[in-house]
């Protein structure tokens, strides 16, 4: 019974300095398990995210004409031949059509920063082989997809420098909400 | 005599199977075989290492669409109309795939945690393992979920497959403001950039308030580890917040001043209203309830009989407060019976019997929640909201009884 007694007033003890055993913190207790990263935050594969400034957006170049051939080959199949008409959403065309009856969300009508552009492609596309494509190669395919409605200029190379400089047509066309209804 | 013996006596009386003033029934084992169900005749069944559903439920299943082109990019909904009380099983919590499912071993998987932090760290799956654990139970609803109630025509699929990309589980694992505190947050960090392991790299910028609020970083699912389709090994459960939030496969957390603007915080999950803008970061998942039985593609078997109207409510601010039903198209409402206990941020299972005497009606039911906030008619919304938001459609839903009790979905 002695043995008995002495056990509970132990636990109790245990509890009331922070409710569990060998700490007094009554803070959440964390094992603090993490380890220093150290050099692996370097590594480029923890800084795929193209920010609006530019950041993280590689070295390397690309216009239209280049990607449009990189398009016919490893974009047409799904999203149709110039960017419309495929099983996949639509990419480009119907800028200005958002307060239409029947708006159209393609990436020049609706997307606000080219930027966006670039990391989508290279960590999805083509969906079968994700970061197949190269720099460049992805460079060439944001400029075929803006030129197609004139947001940039055909002959235009993008580059690290410029593709944050790119205004998208609906830049201005997001707001954070209010929740009702 | 025995209790046994009066209520076999009593039960072959009144069932009218034997006429007799004999207080001793006469056995006989050829009858006695001939009345028992083949089930208790023989040996059952072996032990299962893993139990399945009866094979009498196989039409209880996730309903999947996706794209052909791209059979990974796509949906499969909870039955919601098959399913009663509050937990949804874990082979059929609804899924949204944005590049089908990865397999990732959980002996090599790592979560960083940098960026704007005194501290960067790696964190293993066996060490996650270790942290202090807490269980939440909360419904996760994808934010397109319910997008046909956009349509001009009122869709007939079955409740569930049109409104069953929501889900409700108990979700265990490690209050993510633990880890972030041994990481050490700096002043300058608003929101993390997450991502994901999977052929999507889903990445998507979620603000730091939520993270130290309750956000869970979860690595069981209703007692067990995660399924693959929903993140194994490790995800986060933002409670009440838009499906998207809840990165599953999670890889990283990088904290940053400002959203990075990806695809899946502009292009998709943003809500395109009347003037042409839209609205950005609208995580907050707002008060619904749908009837989930009787529902679209039933019928009433019996005239007249009673029903019992029964469905789901939730909404991501927290404890649903009422639930209402009407069976005239919302001219006349009554308060359903609550099931117990009401969770904040959780489906809550709503009940009202209902006497049909072969009449037409049309049956509904209207949340409110904790907050004051009422589930909208579809009129109310979409005068609001437009034709063409896609996401966030939380109307009132319709069902109507015609006079042979079959039903179908309506706009009214």
């Amino acid at each position: 019974m002695a043995a008995s007694a002495m056990s509970i007033s132990n636990w109790m003890l245990a509890f009331m300095l922070g409710g569990y055993i060998g700490i007094s913190s009554a803070d959440t207790p964390s094992p603090n398990l993490g380890q220093p990263a150290g050099d692996i935050v370097q590594q480029s594969q923890w800084h795929l995210t193209i920010l609006p400034n530019g950041s993280n957006l590689p070295a390397g170049s690309g216009n239209a004409a280049q990607g449009e051939q990189v398009f016919a080959a490893q974009c047409a199949a799904c999203h149709g031949p110039a960017g419309i008409g495929g099983s996949a959403l639509a990419l480009t065309g119907e800028v200005g059509s958002l307060t239409d009856e029947y708006p159209e969300k393609t990436v020049n009508s609706y997307w606000p920063y080219a930027t966006t552009l670039f990391d989508y492609i290279r960590r999805t596309m083509p969906p079968q082989a994700p970061y197949s494509l190269n720099a460049d190669e992805v460079y060439a395919l944001t400029a075929y997809i803006l030129s197609q409605d004139a947001i940039i200029d055909r002959n235009l190379a993008l580059t690290q420098d410029n593709l944050p400089m790119v205004t998208m047509p609906n830049r201005d066309g997001f707001y954070s909400p209010s929740t009702k209804p | 005599m025995s209790a046994s013996r009066r209520q076999f006596l009593t039960h072959l009386v009144a069932g009218g199977a034997v006429a007799s003033s004999f207080s001793r029934p006469v056995w006989s084992a050829a009858s006695l075989t001939e009345q028992l169900p083949e089930s208790m005749r023989k040996a059952g069944g072996e032990f299962t290492n893993y139990g399945q559903p009866s094979p009498h439920e196989q039409a209880v299943i996730r309903w999947i669409a996706a794209n052909p082109d791209m059979p990974g990019n796509g949906v499969s909904w909870t039955p919601l109309h098959e399913l009663q009380g509050t937990i949804t099983p874990n082979g059929l919590h609804f899924e949204r795939h944005h590049n089908g499912v990865p397999q990732i071993d959980p002996a090599t998987h790592q979560l960083l945690i940098h960026g704007l932090v005194e501290r960067p760290l790696t964190f293993s799956i066996n060490a996650l393992k270790r942290y202090p654990i807490q269980s939440r139970i909360c419904f996760i609803e994808c934010g397109g979920n319910s997008n046909a109630g956009w349509h001009s025509q009122p869709i007939q699929s079955a409740a569930g497959y049109t409104h069953g990309l929501v889900s409700n589980a108990e979700w265990t694992g490690i209050p993510l403001k633990i880890l972030l505190g041994e990481a050490g947050l700096k002043p300058e960090a608003k929101w993390a950039i997450v991502e994901s392991a999977d052929g999507a790299s889903l990445n998507i910028s979620l603000p730091v308030d939520k993270l130290l609020d309750d956000t869970l970083l979860a690595l069981y699912q209703n007692g067990e580890r995660l399924r693959p389709e929903n993140g194994y090994p490790l995800r986060l459960i933002l409670p009440g917040w838009e499906g998207i939030t809840h990165v599953k496969w999670l890889r990283q957390l990088q904290f940053v001043e400002a959203p990075a603007m990806t695809r899946d915080e502009t292009a998709a999950y943003t809500d395109l209203m009347p003037d042409g803008r839209a609205r950005q970061f609208s995580f907050e998942m707002q008060a619904k309830s749908i009837i989930t039985s009787p529902s679209v593609g039933m019928t009433l078997p019996d005239n007249p009989g009673i029903y019992q109207l029964t469905g789901l409510a939730w909404s991501g601010r927290g404890k649903i407060s009422k639930v209402e039903v009407s069976v005239d198209g919302g001219e006349t409402w009554g308060d359903a019976e609550l099931q117990q206990p009401v969770l904040a941020k959780a489906f809550t299972r709503f009940s009202l019997p209902w006497q049909w005497h072969g009449q037409y009606a049309v049956l509904q039911s209207r949340a409110t929640d904790e907050s004051g906030y009422v589930q909208p008619d579809r009129k109310t919304l979409l005068a609001a909201r437009g034709k063409h938001g896609f996401f966030h459609f939380n109307a009132i839903i319709s069902w109507e009884v015609s006079e042979d009790g079959g039903i179908s979905h309506v706009y009214i």
